[in-house]
């Protein structure tokens, strides 16, 4: 529904969910970094350093907790 | 096709937009005249001579206009359409160029892009620097003739760099400041007012113009087969006649420098793509074709067509120190990386600059470099990344220099312009 124009050749379905942060509404408050430290580090300044890969299965619950938690609503579970 | 080609004359084909002269052309009927009324044309006409020509976008990124005409109409709501010639990058005159002495080619291909989505709402949003008033009166001469389907707003936008980002023009034409955001949904989905939005820079509108004119075939006599047609390109520094040039998409970086009157002296290094685009050395600058698929392997693009011819009398490395402060200048300072780490990387590199450089610099530069890619709600990081990288590369040797105390700098002048925000509005002094 929000894929890009030029969408089409790379398939949602085999990479699943990914995280995405939305910079102009992160505070780099790190409460995702704390909830999910195997995706999420933080950097220099404290913002939110996130893989680009899909998340794994075992981690959904995580990376949907961390989403819920983020006090600015930055950061969002999606498909690409 | 190339009867077209017969009754334009050459210079119809490989500069059809500026022509045999780069006089003004401000009045509707030297427009008819010249060009000849536009064909009546359907929806699907319009997308379908947008994509059998394969225009790409003139603001920078090259995006297939069919692809987002077809977008915006297919998401649903009434569409809105903006022509952009905010043309925030300091050392690009083109937009400028064409709103001042083509403004009907623009108008005519607005009028194209708001027939193909149904736009019911038309902005014209144009960089405050240029003679609005002018073209204002153009726009309100063909209002009054009505050849026209829709009536143009003319919006002034603001002179900054990322202005006329498309979700920055968004968020100004619905109220807001004139600053980026987070891309989902997408703005042909929600744009200006929550509507579905198609932002097209206006010299692919222009273009549109005369592709609905003289067809897809008569635009692909020239440039390649990924981006056929011409370009216009802004030309500085060291050049005999800096300004504006038109030249088909694949000519020789250095022809697109000759077209400008040629370099004035030797070069060390062409700037292309502007300040989020890449400094080239001068064996690349050399044999480089101006197209994306021919600068990709070199870590350039035309971007929006802007070109700096670096002579040998200045310092490379202050010059790009230099355009890294206006590029921390000119962040929205809305995303963490990006208000954070443009200050550091503008910071660094002066240090280079002045000899206080401790010999971890560049390490330290390359790092803070990799911790902005992708972290921002537009594209600023990643070219203010791409700006520096290419500098790190191509003046690696005054990097040396300036190690041991020496610049090879032999002028005080600069080249490349970086404007303080609204200097030009400052309250004047005496009357």
């Amino acid at each position: 529904m929000t894929a890009k124009p030029s969408a089409g050749k790379t398939s949602s379905r085999r990479t699943g969910p990914t995280l995405a942060v939305d910079w102009t509404a992160c505070d780099g408050r790190g409460l995702c970094a704390e909830l999910l430290p195997e995706l999420i580090k933080r950097d220099d300044w404290g913002f939110p350093l996130i893989s680009d890969d899909a998340v794994p299965v075992h981690l959904l619950d995580f990376a949907e907790r961390a989403v819920d938690v983020c006090p600015t609503m930055a950061i969002k579970l999606g498909r690409r | 096709m190339i009867a077209a080609e017969d009754r334009l004359g050459a210079a119809a084909v490989t500069s059809p937009l500026i022509g045999h002269s780069t006089a003004s052309q401000l009045s509707l009927d030297a427009h008819l005249r010249d060009y000849g009324p536009l064909p009546a044309l359907s929806s699907q006409d319009i997308m379908q001579l947008a994509k059998r020509a394969g225009l790409t976008g003139h603001g920078g990124a090259g995006f297939p206009l069919w692809r987002k005409l077809e977008a915006v109409m297919q998401a649903r709501g009434r569409a809105v359409v903006v022509g952009n010639g905010a043309e925030g990058e300091p050392a690009s005159g083109k937009d400028g160029w064409l709103l001042t002495h083509r403004p009907h080619l623009v108008l005519d291909g607005l009028q194209l892009a708001a027939q193909a989505v149904g736009g019911s709402a038309v902005f014209l949003y144009a960089n405050e620097l240029i003679p609005l008033r002018r073209l204002g009166r153009v726009i309100a001469e063909r209002d009054g003739s009505r050849i026209d389907a829709r009536c143009v707003d003319l919006v002034a936008a603001p002179a900054a760099f990322i202005s006329g980002e498309e979700s920055a023009v968004v968020s100004y034409l619905s109220g807001g400041d004139a600053l980026p955001r987070f891309k989902q949904p997408p703005v042909f989905e929600r744009g200006v007012r929550s509507r579905p939005t198609l932002v097209s820079n206006v010299e692919t509108l222009a273009h549109l113009a005369l592709i609905a004119r003289h067809g897809p075939g008569w635009f692909r006599l020239v440039g390649t087969p990924d981006q056929p047609g011409t370009m216009l390109l802004t030309v500085s520094g060291d050049v005999a006649r800096p300004g504006v040039v038109e030249a088909p998409h694949g000519t020789r970086l250095a022809d697109v420098i000759e077209f400008a009157g040629g370099a004035t002296s030797r070069l060390q290094a062409v700037l292309v793509g502007g300040y989020h685009g890449a400094w080239l050395p001068p064996d690349v600058a050399a044999r480089v074709r101006m197209s994306r698929a021919d600068l990709a392997p070199v870590e350039a693009s035309p971007g929006a067509g802007v070109v700096v011819a670096l002579g040998e009398r200045f310092c490379g490395l202050l010059e790009s120190s230099r355009v890294l402060g206006y590029l921390a200048r000119e962040s929205a300072g809305q995303c963490g990386p990006c208000l954070n780490g443009l200050p550091r990387i503008a910071e660094l590199s002066r240090s280079l600059v002045t000899r206080s450089a401790s010999p971890a610099a560049v390490t330290e530069l390359r790092r803070i470099a990799g911790l902005l890619e992708h972290r921002g709600a537009c594209h600023h990081p990643d070219g203010s990344v791409r700006f520096l990288r290419s500098a790190l590369r191509v003046f690696s040797a005054e990097l040396e220099l300036h190690h041991q105390g020496r610049c090879s700098r032999t002028t005080d002048d600069a080249v490349l312009p970086t404007p303080r925000r609204g200097a030009h509005d400052l309250p004047r002094t005496g009357s």
